[in-house]
């Protein structure tokens, strides 16, 4: 597939925002009560994580023909994942605005729910982007089990060193650390299974069964066309395999290994910076690589004809 | 609406016969001209002439070479493929729709887009795994094989042509269009004869066209026979009758 830079920037940094109002809304929810109105560490998670989050929708929007009708993607959410990510981006916003906002009621009795409902509605955003892809049976390396969690993971990570990296009271950090360092390698492994399991079985079609032959075997003759058409451009993409092993090595350089070093330093000296902010720079590029892969290296059904 | 409607009881769509298809790009070419020219939207082309042309169609024929089968005893031969829409029963390239400008019509099954409300999102066209979708760059919308519905439904043509254009093109009849939710249509009468296949039905869109598949060739065994026959009885005649005899 075609890995257009705004669908990439878009799951990439949004990921990160989704991922950092989820950590925040389960901190405030379910952290101890001393730490719940942290004078700057949660006003400005909500801001970053809005900042991230608006980035990439407005990147989104390049990726679309006719992106003033915008407004009319929230309409199918009974059938469309993207339609439902959208109302889940809106809803997630609200939340967030709410967190915020005067209120007519004593901010301390609606602040844990509210907060509860910025994760849970931060995590159904997530999913649902990850279901836009995970959804589509033309492109197997997409329809594989382990898409929504990788897309889930991407954003706890990304977004928890975020946060982490936020000014954070020590019993915190305390308890941050050590999760996001499980967190990371478990990526890593993650991902080194699913490109495992892609590279052994790209297709499950072949070129028979395409053209309703299944027990012939069809090499092609003659291209429909002499130049390429939006089919070759958008699902035709190839990417060498030199390339892609590079590009690999890089990803899990830049979102596994320089963050788990990281994490190790910033336990190690007691000292969050600037050990996570370095440690999320490296994993925003990391995921941005792997999102990169995770486009190019899908093979479209449609390729079969060609 | 991108939710489907319940299944019609009309389900209009074409019966391509790979026996008879000779590649000509008939079909391709007067699609092309037709919805280029008529109104439920022109098909447009990004760059028409020059070096690298680049352009919408609807409809594209594939040839490939099939190779011998030893098991069924088929030659090697070559096969014409045209790809448009197959107008399926259950398409995702509906349902994932976010604007509802993608649709199914529940009154006879096509599929269509309404390109006032299309955002160009191009996610149905990933959705197909057919390649009937094609984006145009030219007016930020979507475009697809819309069955000729102003030409099939178009009283001011004579009663002959409410035909696809494309089906009316083809020179060597290789496609057919009617009701295939009637089983007592011509279309539906010929998938039953020939053994008419839906391509790659276990994605479940569950398509409405039909490709027939070419018919059984004659093998290498009987250029054998004949040539032994020929040294047998060394008369034309009787290599004739022998020949029609065996049929
Ligand atoms: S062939 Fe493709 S575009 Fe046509 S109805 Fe089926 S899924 Fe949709
Ligand atoms: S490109 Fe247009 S028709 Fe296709 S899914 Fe997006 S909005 Fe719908
Ligand atoms: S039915 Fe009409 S629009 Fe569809 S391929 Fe044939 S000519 Fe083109």
């Amino acid at each position: 597939m075609n890995p257009a830079l705004s669908v990439i920037l878009f799951t990439t940094l949004s990921g990160t925002g989704y991922g950092l109002w989820l950590w925040l809304g389960l901190r405030i929810a379910l952290g101890p009560r001393a730490y719940d109105f942290e004078p700057i560490g949660w006003f400005f998670a909500l801001l970053l994580g809005a900042v991230l989050t608006t980035i990439g929708i407005v990147a989104s929007l390049w990726h679309l023909g006719k992106p003033l009708r915008v407004w009319r993607a929230f309409t199918q959410w009974r059938t469309s994942w993207m339609s439902r990510e959208g109302v889940m981006a809106v809803a997630t916003l609200a939340v967030a605005v709410l967190m915020v906002a005067p209120l007519p009621i004593p901010h301390e009795i609606v602040q844990r729910p509210l907060a509860a409902l910025l994760a849970v509605c931060a995590l159904g955003t997530i999913c649902s982007t990850a279901m836009i892809y995970a959804s589509l049976k033309p492109i197997p390396a997409w329809r594989h089990p382990l898409v929504l969690p990788g897309y889930i993971g991407f954003a706890l990570l990304t977004g928890g060193l975020a946060f982490a990296a936020l000014p954070q009271p020590t019993p915190v950090l305390r308890f941050a650390l050590p999760v996001l360092l499980v967190l990371t390698i478990a990526m890593a492994i993650l991902k080194l299974a699913y490109w495992r399991a892609i590279d052994a079985k790209p297709l499950p079609q072949t070129r028979g069964d395409a053209i309703g032959l299944p027990n012939r075997k069809p090499s092609v003759f003659e291209r429909p066309h002499t130049e390429a058409n939006y089919l070759t451009k958008e699902m035709g993409f190839v990417v060498a395999r030199k390339h892609a092993r590079k590009m690999r090595v890089f990803s899990l350089l830049l979102f596994a290994a320089l963050p788990i070093l990281c994490i190790a330093l910033a336990i190690a000296t007691s000292r969050p910076w600037p050990w996570l902010d370095i440690a999320t720079l490296c994993a925003i590029c990391g995921a941005f690589l792997e999102r990169w892969l995770f486009f190019a290296q899908a093979k479209h059904l449609v390729t079969l004809y060609y | 609406m991108t939710a489907l409607p319940p299944p019609s009881k009309k389900k209009l769509g074409l019966v391509i016969d790979l026996d008879t298809c000779v590649g000509c790009h008939a079909c391709a070419t007067s699609c092309k001209e037709w919805n280029a020219g008529g109104i439920a939207g022109p098909l447009t082309d990004e760059r028409p002439y020059g070096k690298d042309p680049q352009g919408v169609w609807f409809n594209r024929v594939h040839s490939y070479e099939l190779e011998a089968d030893a098991a069924t005893k088929q030659p090697a031969q070559t096969l014409h493929f045209p790809r448009s829409c197959l107008h399926c029963e259950t398409p995702a390239c509906v349902t994932v729709c976010p604007t509802g400008a993608s649709y199914k019509r529940a009154e006879d099954g096509i599929v269509l887009v309404d390109e006032d409300k299309c955002i160009g999102c191009k996610l149905c066209s990933w959705a197909c795994p057919y390649g009937a979708r094609e984006y145009s760059h030219v007016e930020g919308v979507m475009k697809k094989c819309t069955l000729c519905v102003d030409r099939i439904y178009n009283d001011k043509l004579d009663e002959i042509d409410r035909q696809p254009a494309c089906v009316q093109a083809c020179p060597t009849r290789a496609r057919h269009f009617g009701d295939l939710g009637d089983p007592d249509s011509d279309v539906s009468k010929l998938v039953a004869e020939r053994g008419g296949v839906a391509l790659m039905p276990e994605l479940g869109y569950q398509p409405v066209n039909r490709y027939l598949p070419p018919r059984p060739r004659r093998t290498g065994d009987d250029a054998t026979t004949d040539d032994a026959s020929q040294a047998d009885t060394g008369n034309l005649a009787q290599r004739w009758l022998n020949r029609i005899l065996k049929r």
